[in-house]
């Protein structure tokens, strides 16, 4: 099962449609399991039933879940694959002590792949949409995957399959998401 | 949070207004009339009925003029978003935006400038399901534009019903055009929303019609009670 997280400004918010239901009908069309939750409504339940997380983005001006570091520090001992979009990947790298840069980037930029990653299989770089002010700087623990020419587009954490996309997958690149689709292993494959 | 609702009197930006009305305070609409028949963003045939449109919902309507030339278009949606904080004080703008990241981008980027909040909450929409909503709602949407093969003179005008609708569906499979019209291929005219407190009945129209490309113009129409 996967967690989709809402990180928009409230619950079934007037982004939810714009942000969630687009990554919710990928996930719909291609049989996955998911269950939706906002930010403030994810406890200990929700995670250890979830085999994957998706954390999805929000408007440019929505930046409140930033105020709530404490909602995300779950994430430092999930171990489960992770997906941060966009925002979701600044909630991602401020749980791993990364801060942010100013970096304005909308509508689509070409995206370099840097290092090899079975996300990116194959691919040398492609165009991908883009809606964020800030991008994130790379936390410790994590290896830069891919970058546009204005900053750091992807990352992975060294040892566990936590990504950070800054550019939205789900618009234009969905066979991004669906290879991350395939990092899940059901709950009744996992041990523990 | 009180927004204002980019409107060409199409289907998605009304439809898009319904969805923010559920959310949030719609408390103007705005349209950018282009008088280039050819702009990229702002163009629809009967946008001159937008203030029809407008007193139906009981709206009011900011409405600014555009020569429509490029990059000027955006100065001008500008201006009208400014007016509109001046005079409603929108905090936030709502466009019927679905796949066009051309479109979608420049009013970002245009509200980013002037801090005002950006709703798409038609984004990437499953067209099939937004189509069936539409109708299911109760909106009346009728074709008045045509830009696209294999559509005739005789589409111009049809409202969209199951029936329509079906045939669409026929047409999106058949042809490279989008089930929704996002594409260019049709442009629409809402006479009747779930929100009207009056609907609009088309009094009068012409057509004019050449090689798929075909323009419904309203040249007459009143409000009537629904």
């Amino acid at each position: 099962m996967i967690l989709l997280i809402d990180l928009c400004y409230r619950e079934d918010s007037l982004s939810r449609d714009e942000f969630v239901g687009p990554v919710e009908r990928l996930l719909r069309r291609s049989g996955a399991p998911f269950f939706t939750r906002h930010y403030t409504a994810v406890g200990a339940p929700e995670l250890e039933a979830a085999d994957a997380v998706i954390l999805c983005g929000t408007a440019l001006m929505d930046t409140g879940y930033t105020e709530h570091p404490e909602l995300f520090r779950w994430l430092l001992s999930f171990e489960r694959p992770v997906l941060g979009i966009s925002s979701g990947m600044r909630a991602l790298a401020a749980a791993f002590g990364a801060g942010t840069e100013p970096c304005c980037e909308i509508g689509m930029a070409d995206v370099e792949v840097l290092a090899p990653d079975p996300l990116f299989d194959g691919q040398e770089g492609f165009p991908a949409y883009q809606l964020h002010e800030y991008a994130v700087q790379v936390p410790d623990t994590f290896v830069s995957l891919a970058a546009s020419d204005q900053c750091v587009q992807a990352i992975r954490h060294r040892s566990l399959p936590l990504y950070g996309f800054l550019f939205h997958p789900e618009a234009r690149n969905e066979w991004i998401l669906e290879r991350f689709l395939g990092l899940v292993t059901p709950v009744t494959g996992r041990s523990g | 949070m009180k927004l204002g609702v980019l409107f060409s009197g199409g289907k998605d930006s009304i439809f898009a207004c319904w969805k923010a009305m559920q959310q949030e305070e719609v408390v103007c609409l705005i349209t950018v009339v282009s008088k280039n028949p050819e702009s990229y963003m702002f163009h629809t045939p009967n946008i001159r009925l937008a203030a029809l449109q407008a007193e139906a919902a009981e709206l009011p309507l900011v409405e600014v003029e555009t020569a429509g030339e490029k990059e000027e278009e955006l100065l001008d949606l500008k201006r009208a978003l400014l007016a509109a904080r001046e005079q409603y004080g929108i905090e936030g703008v709502v466009t019927g935006a679905i796949l066009s990241i051309y479109q979608a981008a420049r009013v970002q980027r245009v509200c980013r400038e002037l801090d005002l909040w950006c709703f798409n909450p038609l984004w990437n929409a499953d067209q099939e399901a937004y189509m069936e909503e539409l109708i299911d709602a109760g909106f009346k949407v009728v074709i008045a534009g045509v830009f696209s093969c294999p559509f005739d003179a005789s589409w111009l005008g049809r409202e969209i019903d199951r029936r329509t609708l079906d045939e669409l569906r026929e047409i999106a499979r058949k042809y490279r055009v989008t089930l929704t019209g996002e594409g260019g291929e049709l442009e629409t005219f809402v006479v009747d929303a779930p929100f009207f407190a009056q609907r609009i009945a088309i009094e009068e129209a012409s057509k004019t019609y050449r090689n798929y490309n075909g323009v419904l113009r309203i040249e007459r129409a009143g409000l009537v009670a629904k």
